[in-house]
């Protein structure tokens, strides 16, 4: 099986002028395959945040090597990247990041508005991913009309509409009470488990890390510790 | 990738988005280009009036007139001298370069006619003058040749004339008297408005030139000679031509003040269409400033755009969106912005212009052209504007717009 991430000895250094440069990441490796959810771990400054926007695309590492899907991403230019993200990733954000005064559909449209999928493609791919977020009848609802437990379950619905290879969750409930929290992590376990989505979420709560299938910890810009979660008894759907 | 059609919906819908701050946005452009169009218009209307009253003065129409004489070290004004005559005409029509040449002897006088009476100018003439004037005959004809030679007392009648004279009854056949003579009406001139003095041009009589001086004054000496010029390349020639040949025929020693005066329309026409276009150009000042002000507010909305929705902008690009898709959203934002003031610009001068010339009775036109040029050049201010804070949205950092409070 193709690991969908695979970072050989990934580094990633901050020049600055006049100080010693800030090394984010001292040669990571990892590997995720599909299928996984991993939930990954560490204090602010840790790296953490650097490893994921580098996995997502956004940045790029200073050295080391990855292949996402087994391609070597390292030699693509920005557009490539661009198009990349707009296939093969979804993100998942603290602060839902959801167009205002655009209906919860529309916004699970944009992705593939710019993967150049029709729009009467869009539509239908959107609806179906609303449906599996439990949010079809809010399909024209504006994010304002909606509760933070539901923008966040609109910006899911988004992220999984082109049918990623990975799902990138930067602290997803960062922004959600402990209730609306629970939804989401129930959401993308049912995700992970029916759909097979790869799934790789950052966070600092350990009661959220808890609803991954493994754990990695970052500390000082290295991987600590790399270990499978123990399945909770009961898991509310 | 993305298509154009579709970043052009991105745009229109981000717009819609801001709808106030959007037309807003668009109101610099929208003064700007209907102040262009009203200014445009006005200035056309002017200009082709002008126009309409030079050619309707008649065609390359160069004018001979008497000129100031000293005797015993009185000087008379311009047209104080008796020294023109139709045989000058005569001499005139032979020169290379002239079409035609009527004499024009003017007379004020009361006339005549049944129980009506009017006091007008009537003006002796010769067969030409038709041409000379560009004045076709509404009816009837115009006198020939032959009644020139004869001396003919026959008249054709301007509208004003008409009126007066013949409120009910049609002239033609009927008799007016021109100083206690019977004149026979065999025409009428069609209507030609006022000239650009403000007269009344149709109030007037012509008859045979002849007649006029045996008949009614008895003289040799012309009011002026209208001389045609075969097109409007030929009348400088034309007149430095008509002024050697008077010269020589008036004796006059060289070095001393002509006994005429040539006048050239051509020369009232340049002036009125240097006036015209130094009124364009003033026009086209306000314009390019009011253009200028415009664009600079659309980049300031732009610019504020871009910051304001900086976390969009992190979110395309994460979504996928290239950096040249961001680029082009914020470039056709602005240029819809702008040709869309631009159009509601062009709407607002046409029916302000169509205003103008309702309640101010300014003659107003609207060149497409001018319409066209404004949407054109709205449509450049905003690429032009919008560039620049385009730029900055597509070289954004998505990772710190996606932070950005």
């Amino acid at each position: 099986m193709t690991p969908v991430v695979d970072v050989r000895d990934l580094r990633k250094v901050y020049p600055l002028d006049g100080a010693e440069d800030v090394v984010a990441l001292r040669g990571v490796d990892l590997t995720i395959d599909p299928g996984e959810f991993v939930a990954v771990m560490g204090p602010s400054g840790s790296g953490k945040s650097t490893f994921m926007h580098i996995v997502g695309f956004l940045d790029r590492a200073t050295s080391g090597t990855y292949r996402f899907s087994g391609n070597d991403v390292s030699g693509l230019d920005g557009d490539q990247l661009a198009d990349l993200r707009s296939r093969a990733l979804g993100f998942v954000f603290q602060a839902y990041n959801l167009l205002p005064r655009t209906t919860a559909v529309e916004n699970v449209e944009l992705p593939m508005i710019y993967a150049g999928v029709p729009a009467a493609e869009r539509r239908r791919a959107a609806m179906e991913a609303l449906d599996a977020v439990g949010l079809a009848k809010y399909a024209e609802h504006q994010p304002n009309q909606l509760s933070g437990g539901q923008q966040q379950r609109v910006a899911i619905a988004r992220s999984i509409v082109n049918k990623p290879h990975l799902i990138l969750a930067d602290e997803p409930t960062g922004a959600l009470d402990t209730v609306s929290s629970e939804d989401v992590m129930a959401l993308f376990q049912r995700l992970n488990r029916e759909r097979g989505m790869t799934v790789m979420l950052v966070t600092h709560e350990p009661d959220v890390a808890a609803h991954a299938k493994r754990l990695v910890t970052f500390r000082d810009g290295n991987i600590i510790s790399d270990a499978p979660i123990a399945p909770k008894a009961a898991v509310l759907v | 990738m993305i298509s154009m059609m579709q970043t052009l919906k991105l745009a229109l819908t981000a717009l819609v988005r801001n709808k106030s701050r959007s037309l807003l946005t668009m109101l610099g452009v929208v003064i700007g280009v209907a102040a262009v169009i009203v200014t445009v218009a006005i200035g056309t209307g002017a200009r082709s009036s002008v126009a309409d009253q030079i050619n309707g003065l008649g065609s390359n129409l160069i004018v001979v007139i008497p000129g100031s004489v000293q005797t015993t070290g009185a000087k008379t004004g311009t047209g104080g001298a008796s020294t023109l005559t139709a045989q000058d005409g005569l001499a005139i029509a032979k020169l290379p370069g002239v079409a035609a040449v009527s004499p024009a002897i003017n007379i004020r006088t009361q006339l005549v006619a049944n129980d009506n009476n009017w006091q007008t100018t009537v003006t002796g003439v010769a067969t030409s003058y038709t041409y000379v004037r560009s004045w076709p005959i509404a009816e009837g004809r115009f006198f020939t040749q032959a009644e020139t030679d004869d001396t003919a007392k026959v008249a054709v009648l301007g509208q004003t004339v008409v009126q007066q004279l013949f409120p009910t009854t049609d002239p033609v056949g009927q008799n007016v008297l021109v100083r206690g003579i019977p004149f026979t009406v065999i025409g009428t001139l069609s209507p030609k408005g006022q000239s650009s003095a403000g007269q009344d041009q149709d109030d007037t009589v012509l008859i045979p030139y002849t007649s006029a001086l045996q008949r009614l004054i008895g003289g040799t000496t012309v009011s002026e000679l209208m001389v045609s010029a075969v097109d409007a390349a030929h009348i400088d020639p034309v007149q430095s031509e008509i002024t050697s040949l008077l010269e020589q025929r008036h004796g006059v020693v060289a070095g001393q003040p002509d006994d005429f005066s040539v006048r050239n329309l051509a020369d009232i026409a340049q002036a009125a269409s240097a006036t015209a276009s130094i009124l364009g150009l003033l026009l086209a000042a306000v314009a390019a400033v009011s253009l200028l002000v415009g664009g600079i507010g659309i980049m300031n909305i732009m610019l504020v755009s871009v910051t304001e929705r900086t976390r969009e902008i992190g979110l395309r690009v994460a979504l996928g969106a290239r950096s040249a898709a961001i680029l082009r959203q914020f470039l056709i934002e602005a240029v819809v912005l702008s040709t869309g003031g631009g159009t509601i610009g062009v709407v607002l001068g046409i029916i302000g212009a169509g205003a103008i010339a309702l309640l101010a009775h300014w003659p107003t036109s609207v060149p497409i052209a001018s319409v066209f040029l404004a949407l054109a050049f709205s449509a450049a201010v905003g690429v032009f504007f919008g560039y620049w804070p385009a730029r900055k949205a597509a070289a954004l950092d998505p990772i710190r717009a996606l932070r950005f409070e």
